[in-house]
């Protein structure tokens, strides 16, 4: 598996090329790391291209239609387009609104977004900060995004958004809770919160087998951190028009759009991590000459195609059906979870292996 | 150790810049034409039937309460599940009677009825 | 004591949800919804009106836009009650198209419908399925009379042109797949577990209100009044045809929704035996090249898709109705939206407007 990844190749070069040139450790780092970041903008507004695409394609194969087909081969062109015509389209503030919040929340919105890759083992080595907190980080930065939505809700001074923002509220703070109990097993079996020891715990047995139950409690509670449907209250179109969107235009919508589709790559990410095993290869398909950060993207990947399959499958719940399944069923199911692997994790302790 | 954070202060810095360039660059690019009912506020093509920042009813006043108290354990629940193998069975016990605690009191919160949307 | 406000929002007429330009004003106390003001007539046209200053057969094309889902259906109220008022008897083939085009149009109606019960709770691929379905009704009606939406197809006294060759095995082949259509139907949407959460006890229509209200169609059968015009004071040719009327009993959105599915199963029964007993013969009875229908006044009842669809014509002996009204079935179902709406959710209430089924071109007129 040596030398394969080219990414930390040319991350191996820069760094070399930095010290030949003199500077001081400290800068190496910040530079590295700005490198990092800038690497990680460009995946994540990538995965955005491609997402957009994707899912409309995808929505298209599940109900027998076309989809985008029109701006190059099978439509491929299309978001590039869009993101152009969003890029071009007008900035309407209105009048009513609380600026100053109004404002912020798109930007708001973005950061929880992007930092939340800091700590995603994209390969072999290819981690921008790996933290010794690391899936903690993730879970409490993850769950700033809430602010962001009432802030949005509520500066917008319209009734939709009013009530699709305290939606998003109650739906991403009742949801938080089992997400955060089903990655406890994983942390538990694994005796570290950083990433990369997650993913080395993983090379023999991925951790989706001794922790099923937290995996799917974590794909459920997945979706309504993402406000994905069969859970997307806050947006809710067919009710509240659009939610905490529904006064936003052009860039700063799309801001949200982008923010939603990098939190779906972070949220699959960190599944894939967890669960699937990181960015190890299947087992059994090891000596295949494919890089470290593919099998990463193809899990993440696959991940994502599950989310989208729900998503297009499920109509939506009300909201008190689910907060109901979220208190009353995941999280004791997670605590449950907990309870079972502690006591599995003992038993295997004494019976000596 | 701060130094694995200087990664992430660089990734705020972009999160924060990038945003910005982006609304800067697009203010160079769109139009601005005003008009008069463009800014108005938007619902289903009337004018908004009295006031929104009002002392709205949250339905979820109850779960936020009880958000809070688990959010607290799972700070505690954290560290304890790092450190789960090398502990003793004394710890192991303690944390499940930690968790049994706060069992109880969901059960109190589930009994009283803070679980239910009305 | 914490004290917490009501606010009141607008729903409508610019709403993804509300069916067209349905306009109602929401009080909500957190997202429960305490009341509803119903405010139509955003697509008032004055049909009843117009029609006084239009010929006879001038008026067929009003009718398209009342209900513009199952235009067939209104074409053929209206005609039915001039020929009533002028005592025509129609011949046997354009009775037979005119029962295939409405069961048509009436499986069309539904299609849409379940597809739009499904869209309101963002079960989108629900919605394209039945599209995709509706698709080939329509574009046998298309064949039929060249238009999609607005047929204007019935004449006083018969059709004007038979049923063109390529409409048959078009026909045969959609009944042969229909049952399939209905399976996925059930699988995709019916038998969704969140739509059944969702539906059930939502909205409760009870018996004794539906009377009360005067709601009928589907509506009313689910809430458990066996009624249907067809069976009841059976027109045209309807008493020739073996077929049920569907009742469910607990008149909840689950079952003003499901009572569609059945009887678009029932709409197909019938289409299959007209197939088989259509005979050969003239479309069009022996009508004056001006009509002028006797003076005298003629009401006549057929069973819409969304309900009792009533005509009243008062002629004065002139080439034009004295007096046109018309009994539109949903804006009859809609007045009992507010009453049925009350302590649900908003989500539920979007809910319970797609369950009513109604078409704004009807309620307004």
């Amino acid at each position: 598996m040596e030398n394969i990844n080219l990414f930390v190749l040319l991350a191996n070069w820069l760094r070399q090329w930095l010290e030949g040139v003199g500077a001081s450790p400290d800068v190496i780092e910040v530079v590295m790391d700005v490198f990092g970041t800038v690497g990680a903008l460009v995946f994540i507004l990538l995965n955005a291209l491609i997402l957009v695409l994707l899912e409309r394609k995808a929505a298209a194969f599940f109900q027998q239609r076309y989809g985008p087909n029109r701006w190059g081969p099978k439509g491929v062109f299309q978001t590039i387009f869009d993101s152009l015509k969003l890029l071009s389209k007008e900035d309407i503030i209105p009048k009513a609104v609380d600026k100053w919040v109004f404002k912020i929340a798109a930007y708001l919105i973005f950061i929880p977004a992007i930092l939340v890759f800091a700590v995603i083992p994209f390969g072999e080595g290819m981690i921008i900060s790996d933290l010794n907190i690391g899936i903690f980080y993730f879970v409490a930065v993850a769950s700033t995004a809430t602010l962001a939505f009432l802030m949005a809700g509520w500066g917008s001074n319209n009734k939709y958004s009013l009530i699709g923002g305290m939606r998003s509220v109650a739906q991403m703070v009742s949801y938080e809770i089992p997400l955060v109990f089903s990655l406890v097993g994983v942390v538990m079996l694994t005796g570290s919160m950083k990433m990369s020891a997650i993913v080395a715990a993983q090379t023999k047995v991925w951790f989706i087998l001794p922790q099923f139950l937290a995996f799917l409690v974590y794909f459920i509670a997945g979706h309504a951190e993402l406000n994905r449907g069969p859970f997307d209250m806050p947006e809710g179109e067919q009710e509240i028009v659009a939610g905490p969107y529904t006064e936003y235009s052009g860039m700063r919508w799309a801001l949200f759009f982008l923010a939603e589709y990098a939190n779906l790559v972070a949220v699959c990410s960190i599944a894939t991590t967890m669960f699937l095993g990181g960015w190890n290869p299947i087992p059994g398909l090891g000596f295949l000459p494919i890089p470290t950060y593919v099998w990463f993207v193809l899990k993440v990947y696959f991940m994502i195609m599950l989310f989208m399959w729900t998503r297009w499958t499920f109509p939506r719940v009300r909201i008190d059906h689910l907060m109901h399944f979220g208190w009353k069923v995941l999280i004791p199911v997670s605590l449950v979870n907990i309870l079972v692997t502690g006591i599995g994790i003992k038993i295997y302790q004494w019976m000596g292996w | 150790m701060l130094q694995q954070y200087a990664g992430i202060g660089a990734m705020l810095i972009i999160a924060i810049v990038f945003p910005i360039i982006v609304i800067a660059i697009s203010s160079i690019v769109r139009p601005k034409k005003a008009a008069k009912y463009k800014y108005e506020t938007y619902e289903c093509g009337l004018e908004t039937q009295g006031e929104t920042w009002v002392q709205f009813k949250t339905n979820y006043f109850m779960y936020a309460l009880v958000f809070v108290a688990f959010d607290v354990e799972t700070v505690f629940l954290y560290p304890w599940a790092v450190k789960f193998m090398s502990l003793g069975t004394f710890a192991f016990i303690e944390m499940f009677i930690f968790i049994a605690i706060l069992v109880i009191g969901f059960w109190y919160a589930w009994k009283e009825g803070a679980l239910e949307w009305n | 004591m914490i004290k917490t406000q009501e606010i009141s929002i607008n729903m409508g007429p610019q709403h993804p949800s509300t069916h067209g330009v349905f306009r109602c004003v929401l009080q909500l106390d957190g997202e429960t919804v305490t009341n509803i003001t119903n405010h139509t007539g955003y697509l008032h046209r004055g049909t009843e009106k117009l029609a006084e200053a239009r010929t006879y057969t001038q008026v067929i094309p009003y009718t398209d836009r009342l209900d513009y889902i199952g235009a067939m259906l209104n074409n053929t109220g209206y005609v039915q009650t001039v020929e009533k008022l002028m005592g025509l008897e129609i011949p046997e083939r354009a009775e037979y198209i005119r029962i295939i085009l409405q069961e048509l149009s009436r499986i069309a109606n539904h299609m849409l419908f379940v597809g739009c019960y499904a869209l309101d709770m963002a079960g989108f691929t629900g919605w394209m399925y039945t599209f995709r379905d509706r698709e080939r009704v329509l574009d046998m009606l298309e064949m039929v009379c060249g238009s999609r939406m607005t047929f204007s197809f019935m004449r006083i006294g018969g059709v004007p042109e038979d049923l063109p060759e390529e409409f048959f095995p078009a026909l045969r082949s959609f009944l042969d797949d229909f049952p399939k259509m209905i399976e996925e139907y059930n699988g995709l949407i019916t038998g969704n577990e969140i739509l059944q959460a969702r539906s059930k006890g939502i909205g409760v229509l009870s018996k004794e209100m539906a009377l009360a209200y005067g709601v009928t169609g589907p509506n009313l059968r689910a809430s458990g009044v066996n009624y249907d015009v067809r069976k009841a004071e059976p027109y045209g040719i309807y008493d020739r045809f073996e077929f049920d009327v569907p009742v469910l009993e607990n008149g909840d959105c689950f079952d003003r929704y499901y009572i569609r599915v059945l009887e678009m199963e029932q709409s197909a029964r019938i289409i299959r035996q007209a197939l088989e007993q259509i005979p050969e013969g003239p479309i069009m009875a022996k009508v004056p090249k001006v009509i002028k229908p006797p003076v005298g006044e003629a009401y006549h009842l057929v069973e819409g898709t969304k309900g009792l669809l009533g005509y009243y014509i008062v002629s004065d002996g002139s080439t034009k109705p004295y007096r046109l009204h018309i009994h539109s079935p949903s804006f009859v179902n809609l007045g009992v939206f507010p009453e049925i709406s009350k302590g649900h959710n908003i989500q539920d209430t979007v809910l319970i407007l797609a369950s009513i089924d109604i078409v704004l071109g009807e309620v307004d007129r």
